[in-house]
């Protein structure tokens, strides 16, 4: 026991070590200060912008900067649609397959240009190497950067500074902080085992029967695996994702994907202080998400650990919960790598989590509905930001004035924004269709284990989507061509879109308006937002205003299932 | 309404406190007030009406619905009895929110009744008036009040109310304010100057003729505005208000998602519920409890500022003094008492205190000014006696040109007293010279923070009289706590720089301004707003006017000219610059009263979800949240329901009184209202729900 929690804490101490020291890195990237990779760089980058017109820089406006977004997103959609659709006669699939049906390559567009990742296909008998690199590799890399630039962008708003251009953001996002990592990344992987080839599965005789042949896939993983996880997407080359052996084969890699999901959006906090030129409170934010984290991985580690009641009865003593993990990465790095890979938005997985006990279920859906605790590239930041205003909004009242954060008043324009972002966006997305699946479970739904447990399964499947996390709870029958795959297919895509464009939009308005108020300045009558006080008050607002519409769902989900559970049903 | 604020500690003169005396508008009317109100409440359940309140007619809407589930429970599906009868239960339910509906207009009606009932008893004293305009050839023609227009003249005879807003053209005449200002003494009004030739419509002539020029159109003089104000006619909604509304109206959408998304879930899990119990708990999450008392509190802010015997023109303005970074006062009548006292004669070139008290009595027995007759009474303790003719002598009055004024005496001598300066001019030119000991004198009395006046008789120099500026009591603690709340102060003075930095410092503002011009006061507003400061100040002349409009606040005395009052955005009836002060924490008391009663009723929702959701669903096993204990699914809802319900009614006090204020940094004030109403708004209903559902009847 005591391994797996040194395990733990390890992993842990190792991202937020990081976190100054990346996050400084990425503050100077953002604010075009001069960094080490200048001499290599800056010669490509003024290639790149020239090739595509953007030498300029002109700074956009909110609305602009969404724009750009949202044509770009749709153009490389378009593009990527198109590769899938034809891989059939495109080169680099040696496997020799078809096209998917027209709602999986939709859904496989939708999902990774939105920073998703959420599959409902299995890589290697779906798609060719052709479509896993040129389609979902690139779409790993841009839609990264895309949350990325949001996050600068409303971090710059929030400044008090222009929110800057968002092709310029994009590039350097990819040039300065996602490749370069990547690359020694995908090295390391390599050097650690996990296979890059362009060459088809192999096949071997099995050892039980040498007359039967069994074919292994394989292919370029490594370069795709990491940023898989750097970049949050979590969309793996294989089915069963970092589980699998060729993905993930070792404790030393598994600690590498780990840290390398959590440490830009644990680092962007850090990048906020340097912005705001208040690491003060950078650190007590970065506190304040950092004491929940570990709040969630001890009740996740402690109820894996603890093993299932019904299981041990049988065995006669207290067993890990090892259902649906992975033997080398055990209770401890399983439930670290769940809790992170929910909380991140980056939804690769390396234990099934519909295997999870309840509570481990419990702070799963809790970590995709509150989309802070640690967040998505970028975008999570700036959402734990938005959640600032509202505390702010709520209790600054309170102090007698107009509330004000970083100087600037937060007015009617601000709370509809933030409050739309935080509040509204979520309930749309994940309850309604969530709803409309369980009423009609047979048709639609497809569930494997009903009950509290199915509930459970199809609201974590909206949240994924809508949370753009794309891990799943598992247990659906979600995939073509089961005859409710076109269903979910289909309205999990309005969640992705939801959950991704309309808090984008949201954000850089949001951004906007803060950028162009005249600030404050500060007195003792102003409300301080660096203090453990306020700190304090915006954790009570998150888990009041956050959790609070999902109360009814996770009792009669997770919470229901662990009293039935306990009572030994 | 008293004690409601605190910060007002010295002198104490909280509404309704010893200002008593003076009161403005003949004392409202409240009798009745309640029994008007419980009438409103119901005459607001008109869907027309109620629509306005997003929050509020949800629970309407939720009303009607569950009436009709009370006639025909299967309305909506087959629902198996459990328990309680259905019909009785969802009766039950629908009565409830009924009472919920009438408590939260309730509030509202009340708060509305106080502001009527101040503006009917400011009708009363207006009823319409015959006036007597003067016609273009001079003659008089006896028309109606109402058909007066902007720039006609009226003759106004002793007796006679006057018609409408306007300047005195003609005449002195003494006029009786008191049903507005609450004065009872009558004010002296004359053409010319500034402050008293404007006259208010509706005030009384008591003696003497008067010619007045009308300055206001029907229904827009000062009192109509008045009572359009305080009725709340023209309330419109504040932006900090509206901004409130918003998040309101996006709780309630998502608690409408929430709740209609629960019904599939719940059948899902085999723990179906009814209607009746999915509205029972949407009203209970949702914030009815700031939803419901919102307006009220705007309402009550304006109605304590006019309590305060001032009146604001928008409630935005008074939302606005809670942001105030910066005051700009004036130093006389604001921070010292208007009128400067001699206090000491300091003899120069050898004359003794006696001559000295002998000579400035000599220039100031026709100086009928306050500080004229303060030298002449100080004169005549030293002993000083007039030993000329007083007929045949002539006064010499004070002239901002010449600076001095003084008496030429019936033997041809001339008694001057004056700033220093012009004294020195006039001896110079009489003849005379200067010795080194004036200077030595002038800047001892200017290092006291006092204002030196030289006094000569023809070309010698006697001495100096040290005019003493005296520092109202108790401004100091008054500034600290403006300080403490981050509010700057800023004193503007026309004394000399050495004067204005002793009764600075003794009156403890934080920055003066000496020498100064009525064109700085608009320069120091200019610079503060430039740096994104919110500035307030007052001021009654004309030359105001511009600095008025330009601050955030501008708060007008009513003794001021009209263009003062038009261009500010507060007028006070007392005439008391000092209240800006109180005006300031009115308006962060206004706020703080929106944000806690906002933070109860969210974190009530807490309370209220372990209440409802672990007993509807104890189905789904999940009974063992049901931290409070209650008896039965129908007793929590009810119990929910009836503490969301008696909620609003207990808290409307508080909406109108407003929470108590105490002048503390932001970050106190923070820390000790989350711990009442946040921490408290988590904690209350808890013990409230599980009392309620131990005394209800229900099992």
């Amino acid at each position: 026991m005591f391994q797996g929690w040194l395990q733990i804490a390890l992993t842990i101490a190792l991202f937020v070590a990081l976190a100054p020291t990346f996050g400084g890195y990425m503050a100077q990237v953002y604010l075009g200060q001069k960094t080490l990779l200048d001499p290599v760089l800056v010669p490509v980058e003024g290639m790149l912008y020239s090739l595509t017109g953007t030498e300029k820089k002109e700074e956009m406006t909110g609305w602009q900067y969404a724009r750009a977004i949202l044509y770009s997103n749709l153009a490389m959609g378009l593009l990527i649609f198109f590769l899938i659709m034809n891989q059939g006669w495109l080169p680099l699939n040696p496997t020799g397959l078809g096209a998917p049906t027209w709602d999986t390559a939709l859904h496989t567009t939708i999902s990774f240009i939105t920073n998703t990742n959420q599959q409902h296909y299995s890589g290697e008998t779906t798609l060719s190497y052709g479509s896993q690199i040129l389609g979902l590799g690139y779409h790993m890399f841009t839609s990264a950067a895309t949350g990325l630039a949001v996050g600068i962008a409303f971090i710059r708003g929030l400044t008090g500074r222009p929110l800057g251009n968002f092709y310029v953001d994009l590039i350097r996002s990819i040039t300065r902080i996602l490749l370069p990592i990547s690359i020694v990344g995908a090295v390391a992987l390599m050097l650690l085992g996990v296979p890059e080839t362009l060459a088809g599965p192999v096949v071997v005789p099995t050892l039980e029967d040498p007359a039967v042949s069994q074919a292994i896939a394989r292919g370029p993983v490594a370069h795709f695996e990491i940023i898989k996880q750097l970049g949050e997407n979590g969309g793996g080359f294989f089915a069963i994702n970092s589980a699998h052996p060729f993905e993930n084969p070792n404790p030393a890699t598994n600690l590498i994907q780990i840290v390398a999901m959590v440490v830009i959006p644990s680092a962007f906090i850090y990048t906020y202080g340097v912005f705001a030129n208040s690491r003060r409170q950078a650190w007590l934010i970065y506190g304040m998400v950092l004491t929940i984290y570990l709040l969630f991985v001890t009740l996740t580690a402690i109820s894996e650990y603890q093993g299932n009641p019904a299981v041990n009865a049988l065995l006669g003593n207290v067993q890990p919960n090892l259902e649906g993990k992975e033997v080398r990465f055990g209770w401890a790095q399983s439930a670290l790598f769940a809790t992170t890979t929910t909380g991140t938005m980056c939804g690769a997985v390396n234990s099934l989590h519909d295997s999870f006990m309840p509570l481990g279920g419990f702070v799963l859906l809790s970590n995709l509905f509150l989309q802070i605790i640690w967040g998505g590239q970028g975008t999570g930041t700036a959402y734990l930001f938005a959640y600032l205003i509202l505390a702010v909004f709520v209790t600054g009242l309170m102090v007698g004035r107009t509330p004000e954060f970083l100087g600037r008043k937060i007015e009617k324009r601000e709370v509809v924004l933030a409050s739309f972002l935080i509040l509204l966006v979520h309930p749309i997305t994940i309850l309604i269709p969530g709803a409309i699946a369980l009423a009609f479970p047979e048709q639609l739904a497809g569930i494997s284990n009903p009950g509290f447990h199915g509930l459970s399964q199809v609201i974590y499947e909206y949240a994924s989507a809508a949370a753009n996390n794309g891990s799943g709870f598992e247990g659906l029958a979600d995939s073509q061509p089961a005859s409710t795959g076109l269903w979910w297919n289909l309205s999990t895509c309005f969640s992705l879109l939801g959950g991704r464009y309309i808090p984008t939009i949201a954000l850089l308005l949001l951004a906007d308006s803060l950028s162009r108020k005249q600030p404050v300045p500060m007195t003792v009558g102003t409300l301080r937002t660096d203090t453990f006080l306020f700190t304090g008050v915006t954790a009570g607002v998150v888990l009041i205003l956050g959790a609070l519409t999902f109360f009814p769902v996770l009792a009669l989900g997770p919470i229901a299932e662990a009293f039935q559970m306990a009572k030994g049903g | 309404m008293e004690s409601s604020n605190q910060f007002s500690s010295t002198p104490p003169r909280a509404p309704g406190g010893p200002r008593q005396s003076r009161r403005h508008t003949p004392k409202a009317d409240m009798s009745g007030l309640y029994q008007r109100a419980v009438k409103q409440a119901f005459v607001k359940l008109d869907p027309r009406i109620t629509v306005k309140n997003p929050v509020m007619f949800i629970v309407w809407v939720g009303t009607i619905v569950t009436a009709l589930v009370t006639v025909n429970p299967n309305l909506f599906g087959n629902v198996s009895d459990a328990g309680l009868n259905q019909q009785i239960f969802n009766g039950l339910i629908t009565f409830i929110l009924f009472f919920t509906l009438v408590f939260a207009n309730f509030a509202e009606a009340v708060a509305e009744g106080r502001g009527k009932a101040q503006a009917d008893s400011l009708r009363s004293t207006r009823s319409d008036t015959i006036a007597r305009k003067i016609l273009p050839d001079g003659s008089v023609q006896e028309v109606s009040s109402t058909d007066l227009r902007r720039g006609d003249q009226v003759k106004v005879i002793a007796g006679d109310m006057i018609p409408s807003d306007g300047d005195v053209i003609q005449g002195i005449g003494s006029v009786d304010e008191s049903a507005i200002t609450g004065e009872s003494a009558p004010v002296l009004k004359q053409p010319g100057t500034d402050i008293a030739s404007s006259v208010t419509g509706g005030t009384r002539l008591l003696s003497d003729e008067l010619v007045v020029r009308i300055t206001a159109d029907p229904g827009k003089g000062f009192i109509d505005r008045m009572i359009a104000l305080v009725e709340g006619a023209e309330r419109t909604k504040t932006p900090n208000e509206i901004a409130l509304t918003v998040l309101l109206v996006v709780l309630t959408q998502v608690f409408l998602i929430v709740i209609a998304t629960m019904s599939p879930l719940a059948d899902y899990v085999q723990s179906p519920t009814t209607i009746a119990i999915l509205i029972s708990l949407l009203v209970a999450l949702i914030p009815t409890t700031i939803g419901g008392l919102l307006s009220a509190i705007g309402i009550a802010g304006m109605d304590r500022v006019a309590q305060f015997n001032v009146i604001a023109t928008s409630g935005r303005a008074v939302e606005a003094c809670g942001d105030i970074n910066t005051l700009v006062l004036d130093k006389t009548g604001t921070i010292t008492l208007g009128n400067r006292l001699a206090s000491q004669f300091i003899p120069v070139n050898g004359y003794s205190e006696q001559a000295v008290a002998q000579a400035a009595l000599a220039a100031s027995v026709f100086d009928e000014t306050p500080e004229g007759r303060s030298i002449v009474r100080l004169a005549e303790e030293w002993g000083a006696a007039i030993d000329f003719d007083r007929q045949a002598a002539e006064g010499i009055e004070f002239s901002a040109r010449t600076r001095m004024s003084g008496t030429n005496l019936p033997d041809g001598g001339e008694a001057r007293k004056g700033a220093v300066d012009a004294i020195k001019g006039f001896v110079r030119s009489r003849g005379g010279t200067l010795s080194a000991d004036l200077d030595t004198a002038y800047e001892g009395v200017s290092r006291l923070g006092g204002t030196p006046l030289a006094v000569c008789k023809n070309s010698d120099i006697y001495g100096v009289i040290y005019l003493k500026d005296i520092v109202k009591p108790g401004l100091r603690e008054r500034f600290d706590q403006l300080r403490r709340m981050g509010v700057r102060t800023i004193m503007l003075t026309g004394d000399n720089r050495i004067t204005a930095s002793v009764i600075a410092a003794e009156a403890g503002v934080d920055d003066f301004i000496a020498e100064a011009t009525p064109e700085d006061k608009i320069d120091v507003i200019r610079r503060e707003q430039s740096q994104g400061k919110l500035v307030a100040m007052t001021g009654d002349g004309t030359n105001d006017a511009p600095a008025l409009a330009q601050a955030n606040v501008g708060v007008a005395m009513n003794s001021g000219t009209q263009a003062a009052k038009e261009a500010a955005n507060m007028v006070d009836l007392d005439s008391d610059p000092t209240k800006l002060i109180d005006l300031v924490a009115i308006g962060k008391q206004l706020l703080i009263t929106r944000g806690a009663l906002t933070t109860f009723s969210i974190a009530n929702d807490i309370a209220k979800y372990f209440a409802i959701i672990p007993t509807i669903f104890a189905a789904a096993g999940i009974g063992s949240l049901n931290v409070m204990g209650l008896k039965s699914p129908q007793s929590a809802i009810i119990s929910a329901l009836i503490y969301n319900a008696l909620i609003i009614l207990a808290l409307i006090p508080l909406a109108l009184k407003g929470v108590q204020f105490r002048p503390l940094t932001a970050n106190q004030l923070l820390q000790r209202n989350i711990l009442i109403y946040g921490v408290g708004g988590v904690i209350a209903p808890f013990i409230a729900i599980k009392l309620i559902d131990l005394i209800l009847p229900i099992a």
